[in-house]
């Protein structure tokens, strides 16, 4: 067995012990670090898989969030065999929405188009009445998963909503897996590296790309979905281009292309934030935690150039070249 | 005339000011290789990249198996059976051999919804792959990464990718540069062998390869078909001595 593949799954165990703490506090911290691992994994499908830098990948996660608050009844708890359902289909059929407009562009184009779109939304919801303006919406009570009156998980408890959001992220992490692997992955690769090449091999770009592009806005429209659950509150802000920035900012942390590179990146993001954010530890200086933190995310970026997750690679080198003969 | 094959008739291609190719026409049909020459800028791979799709000509006409395909995109021309390799070399250095081959393989059948499965999952890819590799001579290098491959093997394997999507006609935009003489003996051999089975454009500066596989030839000078025919009829032409042979000669002599 390949020592990250260790690492990784002492990872997952260390974080799947974390509710047994107790303490509420780190485990919806944990909880919203893993929801933005789900985010910044389904990032990575489009940048580190197929190379598409988007700069509007947040729409999907705050139109989804948006979604669940609209269907959500106001006194009563919605169910999750409808809401997540219906959240994703919108997810996605937004994504081929924005998609097939936006893949006609690339490189640079791509990146401010992806901008455009994400801005567009963000305004439709910061200034009409739709999702409550620039206030936005309360969800009261959280989704349901209920099998014949019996509730199967309660969200509203710390505990299980931790777990549910684990169990997510695994199998999201293990899809995407898969798809890197599968011909599909390995196309969008090829366009990446050589869309010449490709098109001479007989692939027609978009058809691909699409693919990947709806995917990876399904994937986002589910933390988003996990996400206003998590707080019972969404407002424009998770639509804006800082969220898509933040977002691309932790996968570059943690290493594009190889996804629990996003995963560390969620969390080395949202720990160092809190890190520097600490007036315990640091005082006043903690008001202006941004700079601290923007000193930190540029020294990691110059020592790591392939991020937290390239401390891994050379790790799994040392081990190639030992028992093979 | 033959309805198989690729026809091209007339073909210009302007860029700004400088026309680039002026009135080529050209017919590739199976069994013949078919080689291009010229000095540098006679605007051979400009023609290359009009009769693959990868750039769109002035004005012209193509007709493939008695088929206009006038304005297709170059995926589409290659699901037709027209394939290609380039100049540079083009393969997926981080991929094995197989891989990259498989990868080619896969344009000719797609999986919508093969998210879930490894690549590995597809055993007609695989075969398909194999035979691509087995026909350049690369069967056992499959498991080498493409960019650990020697300049010669990467040359192979980027015509056992095109090979992998069962082209009918291959354009090879100069496979033999920067070959070492063994590497060249056995690119030539390769190609040999592929001009029985395919229609095959071959754009090339080592004459010695071209005098040794070409059954007909067009040369070019200044985007313009200077002559073309058979390889007597070329070697036999006071034009094309003059203005291109004759200092191929001469360096020889």
């Amino acid at each position: 067995m390949k020592l990250v593949r260790v690492i990784l799954a002492l990872g997952a165990i260390g974080v799947a012990l974390v509710p047994l703490t107790g303490a509420t506090f780190y485990i919806q911290l944990v909880s919203k670090i893993m929801i933005l691992a789900i985010f910044a994994m389904s990032l990575d499908l489009l940048v580190g898989c197929a190379g598409l830098v988007s700069l509007g990948h947040a729409a999907f996660f705050g139109v989804a969030g948006y979604t669940l608050a609209l269907l959500s009844p106001k006194y009563q708890a919605a169910s999750i065999w409808l809401t997540l359902p219906a959240v994703l289909l919108m997810s996605a059929a937004l994504a081929s929405l924005i998609g097939t407009l936006v893949l006609r562009t690339s490189g640079v184009y791509f990146i401010m188009v992806t901008l455009a779109f994400g801005q567009m939304l963000y305004y439709l919801f910061h200034d009409t009445k739709l999702g409550g303006g620039s206030d936005g919406i309360y969800l009261y009570f959280k989704p349901e998963l209920k099998i014949a009156g019996a509730k199967l998980l309660d969200l509203e408890r710390p505990f299980h909503f931790f777990y549910f959001v684990f169990g997510i992220m695994l199998g999201v992490y293990f899809l995407l897996r898969r798809t890197f692997a599968s011909p599909f992955g390995h196309a969008l690769a090829g366009l990446r590296v050589n869309q010449q090449r490709m098109r001479s091999l007989g692939f027609p770009p978009l058809p691909y790309k699409l693919g990947a592009f709806v995917l990876a806005g399904t994937l986002a429209g589910l933390a988003g979905y996990l996400s206003a659950c998590q707080f019972g509150f969404v407002n424009p802000e998770i639509l804006s281009w800082h969220y898509s920035a933040t977002v691309l900012m932790m996968l570059i942390l943690g290493g594009v292309g190889r996804l629990y590179g996003a995963i560390l990146g969620a969390f080395a993001y949202v720990l160092l934030q809190e890190l520097m954010g600490s007036q315990a530890l640091l005082g006043a200086a903690a008001k202006h935690w941004q700079l601290g933190m923007g000193a930190v995310i540029v020294l990691i970026v110059l020592l790591l150039p392939n991020g937290l997750g390239g401390i891994f690679d050379s790790l799994a080198r040392i081990r190639v070249a030992q028992p093979q003969g | 005339m033959s309805e198989r094959g690729l026809r091209a008739v007339g073909l210009t291609k302007v860029f700004g000011g400088l026309t680039a190719v002026s009135d080529v026409s050209i017919e590739l049909t199976r069994g013949v290789l078919h080689a291009v020459i010229g000095p540098n800028g006679a605007g051979k791979t400009t023609l290359i990249n009009m009769l693959s799709g990868d750039l769109a000509p002035t004005s012209g006409i193509f007709h493939f198996n008695g088929r206009d395909i006038f304005g297709y995109s170059s995926d589409l021309r290659s699901q037709f059976g027209i394939g290609r390799t380039y100049q540079k070399i083009n393969i997926f250095p981080s991929f094995t051999a197989l891989e990259n081959c498989r990868l080619a393989a896969q344009s000719r059948e797609p999986h919508p919804l093969s998210l879930l499965r490894g690549t590995g999952a597809y055993p007609s890819l695989t075969r398909e792959a194999e035979r691509a590799l087995a026909a350049v001579g690369l069967e056992q290098r499959a498991q080498a990464i493409a960019g650990t491959l020697s300049h010669g093997e990467q040359r192979q394997l980027d015509i056992a990718m095109s090979l992998a999507t069962r082209p009918q006609v291959l354009l090879l935009d100069e496979p033999l540069s920067g070959m070492g003489a063994e590497e060249s003996v056995k690119m030539v051999r390769l190609l040999r062998e592929l001009a029985k089975a395919h229609a095959v454009l071959l754009v090339e500066h080592d004459m010695d390869a071209v005098f040794a596989l070409a059954e007909v030839l067009t040369v070019m000078v200044d985007g313009c078909v200077l002559q073309s025919g058979t390889q007597e009829q070329i070697r036999a032409s006071a034009e094309v001595q003059r203005a291109y042979l004759g200092s191929v000669e001469e360096h020889r002599g």
